[in-house]
């Protein structure tokens, strides 16, 4: 296992080389003047003169590179124009309330996915494989900001059951003692139940539109691979030798069929990731997408770029973490690396 | 004739329900094994050997459909069986092993959890005593370091390895009957041949009946009691194996004995059986599926089949016969 | 011949592919002449007639300028599969271009295209597109190219895939001994032999590439007001669920997740049609 972990770690290695530069170049190719975007619209010549240089911008493309390479070494992204922050410590602070959201979201998606799949190919050709097909068929289809519109209407304004869609919590309750983080957890391990379920409350809804967007190719890779295994030739070994339905389908079927679903787990997370932006922005959620959203209309590139590279960074650490799990579900993987 | 089925199958009928039509894949087929007997199943790819077993197993593909037939077994029905009831028998009392060992075995499980799974379903052993049990169902099939070998994963082990670990599950419960579905595929001469023996001498000791499938004549008239031909979904000629290669009675079964490389048969004798299998969907199949490519093929032919005892435990479904 | 009497045994075995077919002409209707047939002007503003529920005037009701929703939904149909389609054709021709070669030359080339196509693929892709558009310039062309990029590896890896097998096939060696140079073995006898494959790629992307395009102008990136597109009419209906005014923002989310969900049946239909081995 510790050597796959390390093969893996040394594949990440490539990954995290060509998102620095991407990010690198992404700077470097701003329209027009760099030193003028990063100044501000209203900046004076002057003023861009002086960001040019303080940015470095008159320097040559590898200094400028290693200059930035020195930066992110240090963990300095920059400072944010609007706010005058360091980047880093408004991403980090921003960072809990985005990941409760997405692991929410995935929890969902992956519990509501897996079981669905699965019944689809144990019962193949039954209603509930026909609902599998229209959900997941549909699930892609939704676009996830549209959904969550949908949901606010229908479950804030309609109904009002759900609170107001703007932020992680009521303006009458206060945040948790901050562990790690998450409010759910927080609130938990303080014991503030009124607390979790405020926070509860105001995760519902974007969380669901975000399960409901990245359910799809779940459900739909579950179904399909339980489906090849249900059929292959052990599975018949394990009914011939007249083990439990419950056995020949679960530790059987299912822990098999569950390798490719683990590998469709990093496009899941790159859907999740994506839709975490425009989520966030429906409903007026303080991670980080809605940040890098707000830096974007008023032109603040440094919280931008240290968005899309704090994003690629967790993406290829989250790739790292499938690759291990299905080393640790699949031996032919722990034991031939 | 004091002799006790351990299995007969009666009547029985197979259709596939496919795109392109219905396929009767299986034809009123009946035959039965004495307890401690070994029947060979012959014939070519398709000719309904291995639907046989499935059906007798429980254990057909969805699209497959009993549509008549018994398989009487310890006294019960086991077509009629519940699958509840079914499942109970299954790996108890009577077992499969099949083709390609190392794609019938779980592969992402330990071979000694697999027979353990076995045990433990059936009251061969409890949970905790399970490995202990699964290591000594290695020894019994002869594979050296057991104690290592039950922590293997089939990936790591060789197609013969895979095979007898197909045999250890099996056989782990004793049952009464195995089906052996063309075991020896795939692997190496000399290891089908040790496979085989241990199949045969597995089954002696414990006096269990065997049914051996397979498209090798010479493979069953070595290892087999009785040989049981089948062809397109019907058995044309059942008879002793010594009977059967000496004096073979259906057309077909000729044919396939002078298609086996043997002793007797010199490889330029060797012939090829012209024609190839009736499509099975046709709607006017003929009451003899081998009446298209038979050379001996008389008007009387196109009349029911008959089923023609001929000599002791030695019948022929042919009106023309040798 | 033979494949039409496959596609029609694939439309009746999956009736759903026909309403696809069906969906996917009347997106095309409104994109060639929807300018034409909308009832009003999609950027006439009308003070008066602001905020207005559907009715029999205005079938989608007004938005906050009083302008006719339905109109605009209609109009907007050219612009946002103009961009998706723009999208697909760009990174078809990157992406087949470039793992065609990999797969056919193998060797640096084929590493130097797996690099890039890797290098894309550790991106979260909207993020990755949220990038470039910033980095380009908030421009419809800046959707266009990002789109393309974040689906350029997908192409690429088919593309390589499938040149790789009939790298050795008998008609590219016959090919080449009949006198043909590299490239024209390349793009007269390769590459049209996976136009197929790259077709079914192409129409499962496009549902995508509609998503991706909407959800960047959702976000301000790109289309700007007043111009009327799915994606950023939503972002402005936005503003005025909380008061109730849904049908600003439901009508053009409608319009998107139709011609979405029409694009992603195309795609799965054509898959059956053309490559049924892949089908699940």
């Amino acid at each position: 296992m510790l050597k796959l972990l390390l093969s893996r770690l040394a594949t990440a290695v490539p990954s995290i080389v060509g998102v620095v530069v991407v990010t690198f170049m992404l700077t470097r190719l701003l329209p027009g003047d760099p030193a003028a975007y990063f100044a501000g619209l209203a900046a004076s010549p002057q003023a861009i003169a002086e960001i040019r240089t303080k940015l470095g911008l008159d320097k040559s493309l590898p200094e400028q590179f290693v200059a930035y390479l020195v930066d992110l070494a240090q963990g300095n992204l920059g400072n944010s124009l609007s706010t005058g922050q360091p980047v880093v410590t408004e991403i980090a602070t921003r960072l809990p309330a985005s990941a409760e959201l997405t692991l929410l979201a995935l929890i969902l998606a992956v519990g509501i996915a897996i079981p669905l799949g699965v019944l689809a190919a144990v019962k193949q050709g039954t209603w509930i494989d026909h609902l599998c097909r229209i959900a997941t068929t549909a699930g892609v289809s939704l676009p996830v900001f549209f959904t969550g519109l949908l949901f606010a209407y229908v479950f804030y304004y309609l109904l009002q059951w759900a609170p107001a869609p703007s932020g992680r919590l009521d303006v009458f309750l206060s945040p948790p003692t901050p562990i790690t983080g998450f409010y759910l957890i927080d609130s938990a391990l303080t014991g503030n139940m009124e607390v979790f379920w405020g926070a509860l409350r105001q995760l519902a809804l974007p969380a669901i539109s975000m399960a409901i967007f990245s359910l799809a190719p779940l459900a739909r890779m579950t179904r399909g691979s339980m489906l090849s295994v249900l059929g292959s030739d052990f599975i018949r070994t394990a009914r011939a030798s007249g083990l439990a339905p419950g056995t020949v389908v679960f530790t059987y079927a299912f822990r098999n069929a569950v390798l490719p679903v683990i590998t469709v787990l990093g496009m899941v997370f790159s859907f999740l990731l994506g839709a975490n932006v425009l989520v966030e922005t429906v409903f007026a959620w303080p991670g980080i997408g809605l940040y890098a959203v707000n830096a974007l209309i008023t032109s603040d590139y440094a919280p931008v770029q240290g968005f899309v590279l704090t994003m690629a960074v967790l993406y290829i650490a989250l790739n790292l973490a499938i690759d291990l799990l299905y080393g640790l579900v699949d031996p032919r993987v722990r034991l031939d690396s | 004739m004091t002799a006790v089925p351990a299995l007969a199958v009666e009547d029985l009928s197979v259709e596939f329900r496919t795109r392109s039509g219905t396929v009767k894949v299986l034809d009123h087929v009946g035959f039965s094994v004495d307890k401690g007997e070994t029947v060979a199943l012959v014939g070519e790819s398709g000719s309904g050997k291995s639907v046989t077993a499935f059906a007798v197993m429980g254990i057909l593909d969805p699209a497959g459909r009993v549509t008549s037939g018994r398989a009487l077994f310890g006294g019960a029905d086991l077509l009629a069986l519940s699958e509840h009831d079914l499942a109970e028998q299954r790996g108890r009392e009577l077992s499969m092993i099949f083709q390609n060992p190392r794609t019938a075995l779980n592969p992402i499980r330990k071979v000694g959890q697999q027979i353990a799974d076995v045990l433990v379903r059936h009251g061969g052993a409890t949970r905790p005593d399970a490995p202990r049990a699964a290591v000594e169902m290695l020894k019994r099939v002869r594979i050296p370091d057991p104690e290592r070998r039950v922590e293997a994963y089939p990936f790591e082990l060789s197609g013969g390895m895979c095979q007898r670990i197909m045999i250890a599950i099996a056989l782990a419960c004793r049952p009464a009957l195995l089906i052996a579905d063309e075991p020896t595929t795939g692997l190496d001469v000399t290891t089908q041949a040790v496979i085989m023996d241990l199949i045969g001498e597995l089954a002696h000791e414990s006096g269990m009946a065997t049914i051996f499938i397979t498209h090798d004549l010479a493979l069953a008239a070595e290892y087999c009691d009785r040989i049981v031909v089948m062809h397109a979904g019907h058995i044309v000629e059942a008879a002793p194996a010594r009977e059967l290669f000496a004096h073979p009675r259906h057309p077909y079964s000729a044919k396939l004995l002078a298609a086996t490389p043997g002793e007797t048969v010199s490889l330029a004798e060797l012939a090829s059986i012209p024609g190839g299998l009736p499509d099975l969907r046709r709607p006017d199949l003929p009451a003899c599926r081998y009446s298209d490519r038979c050379e001996r093929r008389l008007d009387d032919c196109a009349r029911p089949l008959p089923h023609r005892v001929i000599g002791e435990r030695h019948t022929v479904s042919c009106w023309n016969p040798l | 011949m033979n494949l039409l009497r496959h596609a029609r045994y694939v439309l009746s075995e999956n009736p759903v592919t026909g309403l696809a077919f069906g969906l996917f002409a009347m997106f095309l209707i409104a994109a060639i002449f929807g300018p034409l047939i909308a009832p009003y002007s999609p950027l006439q503003s009308n003070a008066a007639m602001a905020l207005k529920a559907p009715s029999a005037a205005h079938w989608f009701g007004t938005d906050q300028l009083g302008r006719d929703i339905f109109s605009r939904v209609l109009v907007a149909t050219r612009l946002d599969l103009s961009i998706a389609f723009a999208s697909v054709i760009l990174a078809f021709m990157l992406g087949a271009l470039s793992g065609v070669a990999a797969g056919y030359f193998g060797g640096w080339t084929d590493r130097v295209v797996g690099r890039l196509a890797d290098t894309i693929m550790a991106f979260p892709l909207f993020v990755l597109a949220m990038g470039i558009v910033a980095a380009l310039g908030n421009e419809v062309i800046n959707i266009v190219i990002a789109t393309a990029i974040i689906n350029f590896p997908l192409y690429a890896r088919v593309a390589r895939a499938e040149a790789n097998v009939r790298r050795e096939a008998g008609f590219v060696e016959a090919a080449r001994l009949s006198g043909n140079g590299e490239a024209r073995v390349l793009l007269g006898h390769v590459l049209p032999n996976i136009m197929p494959i790259m077709m079914v790629q192409m129409s499962l992307t496009m549902g995508y590439a509609i998503l991706n395009a909407a959800g960047l102008s959702f976000i301000g990136l790109g289309v700007r007001p007043p111009a009327p597109e799915w994606g950023i009419m939503v972002a402005e209906g936005a503003n005025f669920i909380q008061s109730g005014e849904w049908w600003i923002a439901l009508f053009p989310g409608a319009a998107l997740m139709l011609a979405v969900f029409c694009f992603n049946l195309l795609g799965d239909g054509l898959r059956d049609i053309i490559d049924p081995r892949q089908r699940t």
